[in-house]
């Protein structure tokens, strides 16, 4: 209880970091929002029109007053207007977040549905033939680009199949569930592939340590039977690390898939931040990269108490 | 030579080994010029060639030799990913150094520092970076650097604490040797180990960063080839001209593959206490 306070503690000051850094940094992207907006256009405004759009979106203000306004907003819920959109910053987030949030889990889920059992598979053929498949089909997976392989799958079905991936309008899973499976199934593959690759690879070695412990030869020497050594004697044990990495990976991922979002024209979180970013939508980039920020470490700090329901041994914050 | 001897030696290390090796020699080919065609002449009249004799792995929209682009864009991946790294390994081993020696209000600064970087996603601080400072080759260097240098702050504290509690650091105190001898002398060259497995590995991350943030557009410019743009631009193509897809696609996947192995074998190597079953 007092490690989880202590980590909640931190929250406030890394993300009055983050705020800075992203408040700071978008300011110093050469040009400015109004003109991104509305582009040539921007040319047809009158000095007092600028004036007013600029008085609109608060950008008329000296710096340290605008990050003042943006915090003070953010304590109360308002995390701003976006320019590109015209509407609340939360809403675009909270609009888009749900593809993010589906794809970064259908991708854990077939990462861990794919590379545990091969992982466990691995180790306990190990030095085989098998598990120097496995080991090599690991190592080139976790080599591939998410890019390369996206465009490789696309390629594959429009050149072998005849058929393309499913695009056009992004279908929410409670509208039409089917629709939304089909439009992210490939993305999801794209981006689990590696992750799977590097589940295979952590838990084989996890596996292949708890395997060389005692308390496992043990269990083998009371008669355990093989399955009952493997499955409740030494899995459990070798879960701890799988847990930190796709905990890790699948924080990662809830900031959004810019480059798998962008090959499958999919209106994910990182493509949203992306044309933000180059649209100089202060408000929308400052508002997101917070979100994803927060987002990481409540994963991180889950990941952390999840070991300790794996492992009663562990007590966080002591050292 | 007896790291050589150690690398080559063992399995992944070898192939790694080879693939890094020849991936070198193309990138300094590349970097010099010394390329079958000049990388941005266009060859108008033979525009869309699938591979041939004269063109090996044919030519792109503009009539542009690919085999040529390639190896441009690997010297211009590999410059981006080795300066980049070399970045990260120094200011993150600098910051690792002086957090764990300073300690106390100093470690607290440096690590929240990293803390507020590590939790921006990798590719969408450098996209944030590359935006600020226009595209271009250096500024994906420093994007990419300042990306990974909490990780090799993260690396090099660690394990620096560490050794600054063991009684040969008490010793040399005790001697009279300076904090900056003790620093260099006994705890950097502790730290080599660590660090060239993390250096390696960090290569594969770079060259996939540089790449993707090319392949949004954001990183080299064109004419100038680059693997990520080539890649990007092969889009359109895909069906009538699968070659621009799928030589650049395997140029970079081989090349991570090779760091990759190379890190997994000087992991073992190098580091004995944390050699791990083999994966």
């Amino acid at each position: 209880m007092n490690y989880l306070m202590r980590r909640l503690a931190t929250f406030p000051l890394v993300l009055l970091g983050v705020s800075i850094l992203v408040f700071v940094a978008i300011r110093m992207v050469p040009g400015d929002s109004i003109t991104a907006m509305l582009g040539t256009e921007a040319g047809l405004l009158t000095p007092a029109q600028r004036d007013s759009l600029a008085a609109y979106f608060g950008i008329d203000q000296p710096w340290f007053v605008q990050y003042w306004r943006w915090i003070g907003g953010i304590l109360q819920g308002n995390f701003g207007v976006s320019v590109t959109y015209g509407r609340p910053v939360l809403d675009v987030i909270l609009e888009r977040f749900p593809l993010t949030l589906e794809l970064a889990l259908l991708s854990m889920v077939i990462a861990l549905a794919v590379g545990m059992p091969a992982g466990i598979y691995a180790a306990t053929h190990n030095e085989k033939r098998s598990d120097l498949g496995v080991r090599i089909v690991a190592m080139i997976g976790q080599s591939t680009p998410s890019f390369v392989l996206g465009l490789l799958i696309i390629y594959t079905l429009s050149a072998g199949f005849g058929v393309l991936p499913a695009m056009g309008e992004f279908a929410p899973l409670w509208q039409d569930p089917l629709r939304n499976l089909s439009q992210l199934i490939l993305p999801a593959i794209t981006l689990g592939f590696a992750f799977a690759a590097s589940v295979t690879r952590i838990s084989r070695s996890a596996m292949l340590d708890v395997l060389s412990d005692d308390y496992v030869r043990t269990a083998r020497s009371k008669g355990a039977s093989a399955r009952s050594v493997i499955w409740r004697h030494a899995l459990p044990n070798a879960l701890i690390p799988v847990v930190t990495l796709s905990g890790i990976e699948f924080g990662y991922l809830l900031g959004g898939a810019v480059i798998v979002e962008q090959i499958y024209a999919l209106p994910g979180l990182g493509r949203m931040v992306l044309d933000a970013i180059l649209q100089r939508d202060y408000a929308l980039v400052q508002g997101a990269v917070l979100f994803i920020a927060f987002n990481f470490m409540i994963v991180n700090l889950l990941v952390d108490l999840a070991y300790v329901a794996l492992d009663p041994r562990i007590r966080l914050g002591e050292s | 030579m007896r790291i050589l001897r150690a690398i080559f030696g063992h399995g992944s290390g070898r192939i790694g080994g080879v693939i890094v090796g020849v991936y070198l020699v193309i990138a300094v080919l590349g970097l010099l010029g010394l390329t079958p065609h000049n990388p941005i002449t266009q060859f108008r009249i033979d525009r869309l060639h699938a591979p041939n004799g004269a063109y090996w792995m044919g030519t792109d929209l503009f009539g542009r030799d690919v085999a040529s682009r390639l190896m441009a864009g690997i010297g211009q991946s590999f410059t981006v990913a080795f300066f980049s790294v070399a970045f990260a390994t120094l200011a993150g081993t600098v910051l690792g150094l002086a957090a764990a020696w300073l300690g106390r209000r100093w470690d607290g600064v440096v690590m929240r520092i990293m803390d507020v970087l590590l939790a921006f996603p990798a590719i969408l601080l450098a996209l944030l970076i590359v935006t600020v400072a226009g595209p271009g080759t250096w500024t994906s260097v420093v994007a990419i650097g300042i990306v990974y240098t909490p990780i090799f702050t993260r690396v090099v504290r660690g394990p620096a604490l560490s050794l600054k509690a063991r009684e040969f650091v008490d010793a040399a105190r005790t001697f009279g040797s300076s904090s900056s001898y003790i620093v260099t002398r006994h705890l950097l060259l502790n730290l080599v180990a660590p660090l060239t497995v993390q250096v390696t590995l960090a290569l594969a991350w770079a060259l996939l960063t540089e790449a993707g943030l090319s392949f949004l557009g954001l990183g080299t410019q064109p004419p100038a080839a680059s693997l990520g743009l080539m890649l990007s631009d092969s889009r359109n193509l895909m069906e009538t001209a699968p070659w621009l897809m799928i030589f650049p696609g395997l140029t970079i996947m081989i090349s991570i593959l090779g760091f990759n192995l190379l890190g997994d074998a000087l992991r073992d190597i190098l580091d004995p206490r944390m050699r791990r079953v083999p994966a």
